[in-house]
């Protein structure tokens, strides 16, 4: 990436998009070294994996939630089909002889053009309507695509892949499921790995974050900003809306395959509208539009719970309070207000801005 | 008729008054006019009978006007005189109910913001409406998306083509806010912006689009005459800069009376005059429509 | 016979979701805020009214006032504490807030009274057999009808109040314009409250009706109800008590419908696609209002 200086300083975009790459870079080397002296606990390292998961799902959201200005409720949709392609895949390579980190890197490949291919299609439609509106039918697609999920059998034996969508696929002696229904994908051969994921999570950060300092960038947010004024420029609003749609459920559907690999046993209601609002809490909490704030956001609260756990039973009642209360602070005016001017009084002197500065002359 | 009227006929004259006194055969509609130096090209803008209703409402009828390709133009007409309607159907915010355009001579029926936009009809609005959250330089670059070419690729992987535009939008941004010598500002996000200076960054982003015509929704609002003054060698400047066509609507008058060349007055959707500005400053049906008519003496 | 049972079963269900979407769509109209928490506090009212009957031996009717009552100081409560400290902060932060809220109300049920299903006793249990019709081929239970009637009396009850009462019409006023309302002298925080609490009392008769017909009471119960209410109220148009109303029973009987003529595990993927298509049709919903925007 090249730096861009103006003035002497960096851009904003630069100065986040370093503080982005900083963060996940440091926090991948420290978590590495003490895993390496035996300092992690194994509950933290069953949840490096998830976390990964869960940074590429919220930067991707961010991307149409903060970016675009379009609030979804449907993401989890988009990551259960990466995370379904990603095991069928895998389950189809495991016999192939390539090596792990080689079928790792197609499943999600798959993952990402499944999961972009149906964010596409679902896009046109879903992108013609504004607001809440919009926000009801991501949730719809979300449920039907986990409600079709529970439907779908899918199993492969020495005739090849089989898909159906019920139980009966006449697999041969030796056959096995892949996708189970209901009963979600079974007997998963494991094979993320934390670097896998450190590797997703830069994959993201890069795409998202050069996204938004380049010309598709300015449009996506110039129509977020004043669609009326967008279209008297000329931009073409439904596309620059649907190529953010895309290219965020394209890397939920990344996320999605790196999550599925995961676990060994996966089932369609992880990927409900709970899971959805889950990363939406990431994107909110961490700040529309601000890429590291996504990465904070989901790292915390995906190790919030775990953190909790001495208070037992009130563990998720206290996640629930927590959340209530940082959003009551950080958002509130009247708090806002009173710390910005508390800040103003004891810590700065007066900037100057744009407003003092510039005024005058025509 | 005489154009002194007392301050007492002009208070009792409501604006229904000047409806029911309005006289069809007053107005002073007649043939296209432009400016010599235009006159032996096709007018840039060649509007033909445009009108529009909202829900059986006449919003705009009528209106045929021709503009000249560096012309400065203006719309000047009470409030509610629908002067604003005839850049959202110029700029197909609204597609009219009757009648058409013709851009460069060309059919424009059916086209789309979207396509104006590209021939090259450019706009600000009465109410700002910039990309707040942007900074300054953005939002011109974001009105260079035709010029600034690369795709969805090499916006992602910024290889040496990105690198190449972008160099290229920074350095033509800055020479457009450069006219306002705004370049300074280039940095400062939109909103934070005083009003001013946001009312020209709406210019220099329409100007970016590299436009044919510029249309201006209220240049002056909310400036004071000093500001004013500077408007108008600026709206001139660029006409001169660009070589381009500037269709404004503005209610103060100083302004529209001395940078425009032809004037058109709206009244109820209807033009009822348009010439000069001197031809427009004694036109009887003018002062009617601004004033009332006066009242016979008893 | 097949039909017209389901049909009815179809109604009672939306029925159901009307009285849930009312809820929903007058909190939209008024605070332009998507109350996530709406479908928690039908689990709320479910379960003070199941406490009501088990534990204080009260009668049917006492135990869904009582819940009505925990209910509206509930609402009023979540409003004042949650949601009132955030208003003017733009629809996410509400969202998130009442997602926060939802949370809250799942996890202290579960708390207080664990995971494990109750059997929730049908409030209509002392009326006896469900009545028997064409030789006993078509059966219509009490809980069916009694929530027919009880969302014709709330819709009827609803329309007049915000048509004809002065705290109604004050409704009226805030969900138009906030800003004028309050110029007008309408007291905005009072009237989003009550706003709240009528919407909560109503929940809670939902809760008592949707768990007299299916009797399972968990802590997330309200929780897909509360969703598929929500899609009621966009399919009718949000903010439109009407819209309410119509969108909830077309979504119940859809449900029904699919379930029974398409498929039982598709019902809900159905449900969501007839929104999908309606609203791609009709992007403010079916009775919604259409706002465009000046330039």
């Amino acid at each position: 990436m090249k730096m861009q200086i103006k003035n002497g300083r960096l851009s904003p975009y630069t100065k986040n998009s370093i503080i982005s790459y900083g963060l996940v870079i440091g926090a991948f080397v420290i978590v590495s070294i003490l895993n390496s002296m035996g300092m992690v606990s194994s509950s933290l390292q069953g949840q490096l994996v998830p976390i990964c998961c869960y940074i590429v799902m919220a930067v991707s959201l961010n991307l149409v939630v903060g970016i675009s200005g379009e609030l979804s409720l449907g993401h989890a949709g988009f990551m259960s089909a990466g995370a379904y392609t990603g095991i069928v895949v895998s389950g189809i390579l495991e016999t192939s002889g390539l090596p792990i980190y080689g079928r790792l890197a197609v499943a999600i490949i798959c993952g990402a053009i499944v999961a972009g291919v149906l964010g596409f299609l679902i896009g046109i439609p879903v992108l013609r309507l504004r607001g809440d509106y919009l926000a009801i039918v991501t949730l719809a697609f979300g449920e039907i695509i986990k409600n079709i999920m529970n439907i779908v059998y899918a199993g492969k034996d020495s005739h090849g892949f089989h898909l159906k969508t019920n139980p009966d696929l006449g697999l041969e002696e030796g056959g096995r499921m892949l996708l189970n229904g209901p009963m979600g994908a079974t007997q998963v051969q494991r094979i993320s790995t934390f670097a896998a994921g450190f590797v997703l999570v830069l994959i993201t950060l890069f795409v998202v974050q050069n996204i938004m300092n380049s010309k598709q960038g300015r449009a996506i947010m110039a129509c977020r900003d004043n669609r009326i004024a967008a279209e008297s420029i000329g931009l073409n609003v439904m596309k620059y809306k649907l190529m953010a749609f895309t290219v965020s459920a394209a890397l939920a559907g990344m996320g999605g395959a790196l999550f599925g690999l995961n676990y060994s046993t996966l089932l369609p209601v992880k990927f409900n509208f709970n899971t959805s609002v889950l990363i939406l809490v990431f994107v909110v909490l961490g700040g529309l539009g601000n890429i590291w704030g996504s990465i904070i956001a989901a790292t915390i609260l995906t190790i919030l719970p775990e953190a909790l756990r001495q208070f037992a039973d009130y563990r998720m009642l206290a996640y629930a309070i927590v959340l209530i209360l940082v959003m009551i602070f950080t958002y509130s005016p009247k708090i806002k207000n009173f710390t910005q001017g508390f800040i103003d009084k004891n810590f700065k002197r007066k900037k100057p801005t744009a407003q003092t500065e510039g005024g005058g002359q025509v | 008729m005489s154009t002194k009227l007392n301050r007492d006929d002009v208070i009792q004259n409501t604006v229904y008054d000047v409806y029911e006194n309005y006289d069809e055969s007053k107005s002073t509609v007649d043939e296209i006019i432009l400016p010599e130096r235009d006159k032996d090209k096709d007018p840039i803008l060649d509007i033909r009978g445009l009108g529009i209703d909202f829900g059986g409402l006449t919003a705009v009828d009528e209106f045929t006007i021709a503009i000249g390709r560096t012309e400065i133009a203006g719309i000047i007409g009470p409030n509610g005189a629908g002067k604003t309607t005839i850049f959202n159907l110029l700029t197909k915010v609204y597609q009219p109910t009757r009648g058409t355009f013709l851009f460069d001579g060309v059919d424009t029926s059916g086209m789309t913001t979207t396509q104006i936009s590209k021939m090259g009809i450019a706009r600000t609005f009465q109410n700002i409406r910039l990309f707040d959250k942007l900074t300054v330089e953005e939002n011109v670059k974001a009105a260079m998306h035709n010029e600034v070419s690369y795709g969805l690729a090499s916006g992602i992987f910024h290889g040496p083509k990105y690198r190449k535009q972008e160099k290229a939008a920074h350095e033509r941004a800055l020479e457009l806010l450069s006219i306002f010598d705004m370049q300074d500002m280039a940095d400062y996000q939109a909103s934070s912006l005083p009003y001013g200076a946001q009312r020209r960054l709406e210019i220099v982003r329409a100007l970016a689009t590299n436009p044919k015509v510029l249309l201006l929704d209220e240049p002056a609002a909310g400036m004071n005459p000093s500001e004013t003054a500077e408007l108008m060698n600026n709206i001139r400047k660029i006409r001169d800069t660009f070589g381009i066509a500037i269709l404004l609507i503005e209610h103060d008058m100083s302004l529209v009376m001395n940078v425009c060349e032809g004037i058109a007055v709206l009244n109820f959707g209807r033009i009822i005059a348009k010439g000069t500005p001197e031809e427009i400053q004694n036109n009887p049906a003018v002062i009617e429509a601004y004033l009332g008519k006066k009242k016979e003496a008893k | 016979m097949i039909f017209l049972s389901n049909l009815i079963n179809g109604l009672s269900l939306g029925s159901v979701y009307a009285i849930i979407a009312l809820g929903y769509t007058m909190v939209y109209g008024i605070s332009k805020m998507l109350n996530f928490a709406h479908g928690d506090v039908i689990m709320v009212g479910a379960y003070i009214s199941f406490c009501g009957t088990a534990y204080l031996n009260l009668p049917a009717w006492a135990s869904v006032i009582l819940a009505m009552i925990v209910c509206t100081a509930l609402g009023i409560l979540i409003e004042g504490l949650a949601y009132r400290p955030l208003r003017g902060t733009g629809s996410l932060a509400v969202l998130i807030t009442a997602i926060g809220v939802s949370y809250f109300l799942q996890n202290a049920a579960l708390l207080i009274w664990g995971s494990a299903p109750k059997v929730f006793t049908s409030v209509f249990d002392k009326l006896g057999n469900s009545i028997s019709l064409f030789d006993g081929e078509l059966t219509i239970t009490w809980e069916a009808l009694f929530t027919l009637i009880a969302a014709v009396i709330i819709m009827v009850g609803m329309t007049l109040f915000t048509g004809k009462t002065k705290v109604g019409k004050a409704m009226r006023a805030v969900s138009e314009d906030n800003g004028a309302a309050q110029l007008m002298g309408i007291n905005v925080n009072s009237t989003i409250s009550m706003t709240f609490a009528i919407g909560s009392a109503l929940a809670a008769i939902a809760g008592v009706l949707l768990c007299s017909s299916y009797p399972a009471l968990m802590p997330t119960t309200g929780a897909m109800p509360g969703i598929k209410a929500f899609t009621a109220a966009v399919f009718g148009g949000i903010g439109s008590i009407p819209g309410a109303m119509l969108g909830g029973i077309l979504i119940g009987v859809i449900e029904i419908f699919g379930r029974a003529f398409i498929s039982s595990e598709l019902s809900d993927a159905i449900v969501f696609g007839v929104l999908i298509i309606v609203l791609l049709v009709k992007p403010s919903g079916l009775l919604g209002k259409k706002i465009t925007e000046k330039v």
